[in-house]
């Protein structure tokens, strides 16, 4: 059996590519891997729902569960992070270099056709 | 009265000294050094700072600073009885060093739990490359590469970093990030960042976590240039400064642009290192300063 972060991520990628929610059921019938216990399932969207990254409503009996956000907008949500641009200059990350605009960019692109040119 | 007068000369020298160290040139010659003396700078200046009012503060009990807040938290009375000044001074004291303790650690949890989050995030939507073997790709077309430090930390680039670069621009890059790994950077990063939340309007403390900030990747270029051309990482940089993938937020910019060009100089054309002397002289400054602290603590002079 795949790790449950393999798991995790396979199934956000099935609820991702859905228009509409899912229950437990219809999930585990799109998953690759046909040996999956029903329970598993079950317990991977419970686990995801409870860090926040799916939301569920009751459908009957039984649950229906989407993404809390689009893939996009984690993307969107990790670059910010990346690039230091959430304002907090915390130190959770480290860096490479930071982009720069405006002139300040046309002295460093000067410099790199130097460097090129050498 | 004497330890408590020497405690705050400490503070006072460490302030003076920051504010001298932010704009020394020498540092970039030898960033571990000075990483090194920034620490222990921060450190003595705040046990310093504490220590000079808990040391007035604790007086009456005719003994050093510790043994004087122990005397104090178990209801001893003191030798000579407790006067405003005194009071004053031990309510100054406990609440500054409360304050440290607690942004620090406030500090601390923000970036473990930003850290977590970030790192779930990245199981769930980045991928592997087999260009970069073990580093986390993310689909984005803008330019990024950077670390997320932890017990296993995580080195990630963005599919823009991967357009944008070389082969050997990238293997620079991801030298430079190792480096940040092994080196455990964010560890240095963190107390400044937290002295920055708690000071927001002083210009030195600021001005301190630029520098420090600043030698944290000068100390990861040059452990990458041992493993990678530095010339490929001076162009990296360059090429990572003017891609401007997203708009900067205001007020950063002058800073960036700095540092970036202060980083590719010494790629380019290295300055000579520190002498050996000098490096040894400050180390030997840097011990002195954190053990002084606690001995001033501890005894009463």
């Amino acid at each position: 059996m795949k790790g449950l972060g393999e798991l995790e991520r396979s199934i956000m990628d099935i609820l991702w590519a859905q228009r509409e929610a899912l229950t437990a059921r219809e999930v585990g019938r799109l998953i690759a891997d046909r040996d999956l216990a029903p329970t598993t399932v079950m317990t991977v969207l419970d686990r995801l729902t409870r860090k926040g990254f799916l939301q569920r409503t009751r459908d009957g009996r039984a649950w229906r569960y989407e993404p809390a956000a689009t893939r996009d907008a984690y993307v969107a949500e990790l670059m910010l992070e990346a690039l230091d641009m959430t304002g907090d200059r915390s130190a959770a990350l480290t860096r490479f270099a930071q982009a720069v605009s405006g002139p300040e960019a046309e002295i460093l692109r000067r410099a790199l056709t130097e460097l090129e040119d050498e | 009265m004497i330890t408590a007068a020497t405690l705050a000369a400490l503070a006072t020298a460490c302030a003076v000294g920051s504010w001298r160290l932010t704009t020394a040139r020498w540092t970039s010659r030898a960033p571990r050094v000075a990483i090194i003396l920034w620490q222990s700078l921060g450190v003595t200046w705040g046990l310093a700072g504490t220590g000079a009012m808990l040391a007035y503060a604790v007086q009456p009990y005719g003994v050093g600073v510790l043994p004087g807040l122990i005397a104090f938290a178990d209801g001893r009375a003191p030798r000579e009885p407790w006067d405003v000044l005194h009071v004053l001074a031990m309510i100054a004291g406990l609440t500054a060093l409360a304050v440290l303790v607690a942004v620090l650690l406030t500090a601390g949890t923000q970036v473990l739990r930003a850290r977590r989050r970030h790192r779930m995030l990245l199981a769930l939507i980045s991928h592997d490359d087999p260009v970069v073997p073990g580093v986390r790709v993310l689909d984005h077309p803008g330019a990024a590469a950077y670390c997320v430090p932890g017990l296993r930390s995580q080195v990630v680039v963005s599919e823009g970093a991967l357009r944008l670069l070389s082969e050997d621009e990238m293997a620079a890059v991801l030298a430079h990030e190792a480096a940040h790994v092994r080196e455990r950077h964010d560890l240095v990063l963190l107390p400044f960042a937290a002295l920055r939340r708690a000071l927001p309007w002083s210009k030195v403390v600021r001005d301190a976590q630029t520098q420090v900030e600043l030698l944290v990747e000068m100390a990861a270029d040059d452990r990458a240039r041992r493993y990678c051309c530095p010339r490929r990482l001076a162009t990296a940089l360059l090429r990572f400064g003017t891609a401007g993938a997203m708009p900067a937020p205001q007020g950063m910019l002058g800073v960036h642009a700095q540092s970036l060009m202060a980083r590719v100089d010494r790629l380019v054309k290295p300055a000579p290192e520190l002498p050996m002397r000098l490096r040894y002289g400050v180390l030997a400054l840097s011990v002195t300063l954190v053990t002084s602290v606690p001995f001033l603590w501890v005894y009463q002079l």
